[in-house]
């Protein structure tokens, strides 16, 4: 894919190298008698997946949602719940989880688009939690304490994801796809019109561009990829609980789109990484870490200009 | 007299107090040049977003080829035909002057809900779009991007993303707008070119242009056309001379006449 695939430049080198250690971590970390690095990365490897689904409507369509962590509450509590009642079925689960994902994302998204701005961000966090609060109030499903999922997804024999390398690589290979489907995405027509609608979108309708409806479905993409997410982490985590989707975690996953590089594809795999190892290293040394971890992320912001991918040279045009 | 292709009838637009579109009649025939020249502020880029959709109009109505599109969308009427050029340019600076024109273009090959083929990779686009850079004699500057281009070549961006969408009229918001003589001359020379397959509303404000180009002229002050005719008659128009060409004329006894615009605006 792209920039990914070639070696010759500086970003598919460290391209490579990241989706190279993701790919060998259940032999790396046993090696390095890590073990639970496995676990570590598998959970970065969602989060990347969540932030390359934000990137797609932040970075390339200039949608600032700051609800998006709602999408990975939903996919998550699709599968929790249903678990619940003993729907274990993967072929079952998965595919509701993303509808309702999806369904969300555009029902948010049709009220959501007709604003800008300020009034945009506004109206994408009060939906998200109006579900965080729906979840929290619904005590079935365990309310402020969460649910417990006793089996993880089942695909009648075929992948059996209780097995800790089987689960590792289904997430490796979620990762991979979405990037490689936000990349075949923002390259088409119709990842053009978005990219041209964050661009200028009073030219994009004077050309003749109903943007709208391009935003809307993209938005929809993104709110089904971020559901994949929250599908994996369920699973992963045998558990699903309210904070998936309170509001810092969609605060979190704007930071790492924009520490990794807004509207590049890999950036946002790399802002969660560094974010997720840094917080982690961080609290390590101290409780009190998040005043090390604010004042670095806003330095960050306002002096590397592009986030990591712009450490890794200048782009000429929009996007690659 | 062939059927105006557009037609403006008592239009009308104001912003809180002011009326910047005072009961507005208008037409455009087939294959003419009908240039719309006022004062700084008389309402004409107003007119022109009314026109295109972009603001929402008061009252009047606005036919074009026989349908009445007062309260259609932009994108609507772009694809019955109407393309504007703006005074203020109003491209995709984050992208090469290719793209901006394939965008263009796009708009007018079907939808665009394709996910998967690579659209900086589809002839179907980018050989129209070059086509349109090609008019404008921006071709060789196709892979720059827009943000790294001269004032000159914007202008010409902007005419160039107008022209892909193959449209039937053209409303051009001041194309010589910060141009020097050269670029001007140069810019009246691909106007001229377009005449042939394109009806064209021209606002300018370079009178040597102007006359130069307009098969009729419209002046228009505070919103309200004062008066509509050949050159010849608005140059004659003791009305437009005191509002508008006035301070021109205070200068340089005589008005510009065809022929002296034409060897002026060539250089
Ligand atoms: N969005 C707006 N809100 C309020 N007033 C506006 C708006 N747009 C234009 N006006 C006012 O409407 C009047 C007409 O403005 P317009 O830009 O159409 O003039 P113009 O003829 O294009 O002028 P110029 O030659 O300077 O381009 C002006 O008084 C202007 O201040
Ligand atoms: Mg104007």
């Amino acid at each position: 894919m792209g920039e990914l695939a070639s070696l010759r430049t500086p970003r598919g080198i460290f391209a490579t190298v990241i989706l190279g250690l993701c790919a060998f971590m259940p032999v790396l970390a046993p090696a390095l008698d890590e073990p639970f690095y496995i676990t570590v990365f598998a959970r970065i490897m969602i989060w990347a997946i969540a932030a390359v689904s934000l990137n797609l409507i932040l970075g390339y369509g200039g949608m600032v949602s700051f609800g998006h962590a709602c999408y990975l509450g939903i996919g998550g509590y699709v599968v929790g719940i249903m678990a619940f009642h003993g729907v274990t079925n993967g072929f079952i689960q998965w595919p509701l989880a993303l509808l309702a994902s999806g369904l969300a994302a555009l029902v948010f998204g049709a009220i959501c688009l007709r604003t800008r701005g300020v009034y945009f961000i506004m109206i994408t966090l009060a939906f998200a939690q109006m579900i965080y609060y729906l979840s929290i109030s619904v005590e079935k499903y365990g309310s402020d304490d969460g649910l417990t999922i006793d089996f993880r997804s089942e695909f009648g024999g075929l992948i059996d994801l209780e097995e800790r390398t089987v689960i590792y690589y289904v997430i490796f290979f979620c990762l991979v796809g979405s990037l490689y489907l936000v990349h075949r995405v923002v390259n088409s027509r119709f990842g053009m019109v978005v990219r041209g609608s964050k661009s200028n979108d009073a030219r994009m309708h004077a050309i003749g561009h109903p943007t709208y409806r391009y935003r809307l479905a993209c938005f929809v993409i993104a709110g089904m990829i971020c559901g994949l997410a929250g599908i994996l982490q369920a699973n992963l985590e045998k558990f699903v609980s309210p904070d998936m989707m309170y509001w810092p975690r969609s605060g979190e996953l704007i930071f790492m789109v924009v520490l990794g590089g807004m509207g590049t594809l890999f950036g946002p795999v790399a802002g969660a990484l560094v974010f997720l190892l840094l917080a982690d290293t961080l609290s390590g040394f101290t409780e009190h870490w998040h005043i090390i971890f604010g004042p670095f992320l806003i330095l960050v912001v306002l002096f590397v200009h592009g986030g990591i991918d712009g450490l890794l040279g200048r782009r000429e045009a929009a996007g690659g | 007299m062939a059927e105006p292709l557009l037609k403006v009838e008592g239009l009308n637009k104001s912003f809180g107090g002011i009326l910047a579109t005072d009961n507005l009649f208008l037409d455009v025939l087939p294959g003419e040049i009908h240039a719309v020249i006022g004062p700084n502020g008389a309402g004409k880029t107003t007119m022109i977003a009314q026109l295109t959709g972009a603001l929402k109009t008061d009252s009047g109505k606005i036919i074009f080829d026989g349908r009445n599109i007062t309260r259609e969308p932009s994108h609507v009427r772009s694809h019955l035909g109407l393309a504007r050029s703006f005074q203020i340019t109003s491209v995709f600076l984050d992208m090469t002057n290719l793209d901006n024109t394939a965008l263009a273009v796009q708009a007018h090959d079907g939808h665009s809900f394709r996910f998967w083929r690579p659209a900086r990779r589809d002839p179907a686009l980018r050989e129209p779009a070059l086509r349109a850079l090609e008019r404008v004699g921006l071709d060789h500057r196709a892979d720059v991007v827009a943000a790294n281009c001269s004032h000159g070549e914007h202008r010409q961006l902007e005419i160039a993303m107008a022209l892909a969408t193959k449209p039937r009229m053209l409303l051009l918001d001041e194309p010589m707008a910060g141009m020097g003589p050269e670029e001007s001359a140069q810019m009246v020379e691909i106007i001229r070119g377009l005449k042939d397959e394109h009806s064209i509303l021209l606002v300018e404000h370079d009178m040597d242009a102007v006359f130069s180009l307009a098969d009729r002229i419209t002046v228009l002050v505070y919103g309200r056309a004062i008066a509509s005719g050949a050159p010849d008659e608005i140059r004659a128009n003791p009305d437009v001379r005191e509002a508008y060409l006035g301070e021109e004329t205070a200068a340089a006894p005589d008005a510009p006449t065809p022929e002296g615009a034409d060897s002026r605006a060539r250089g």
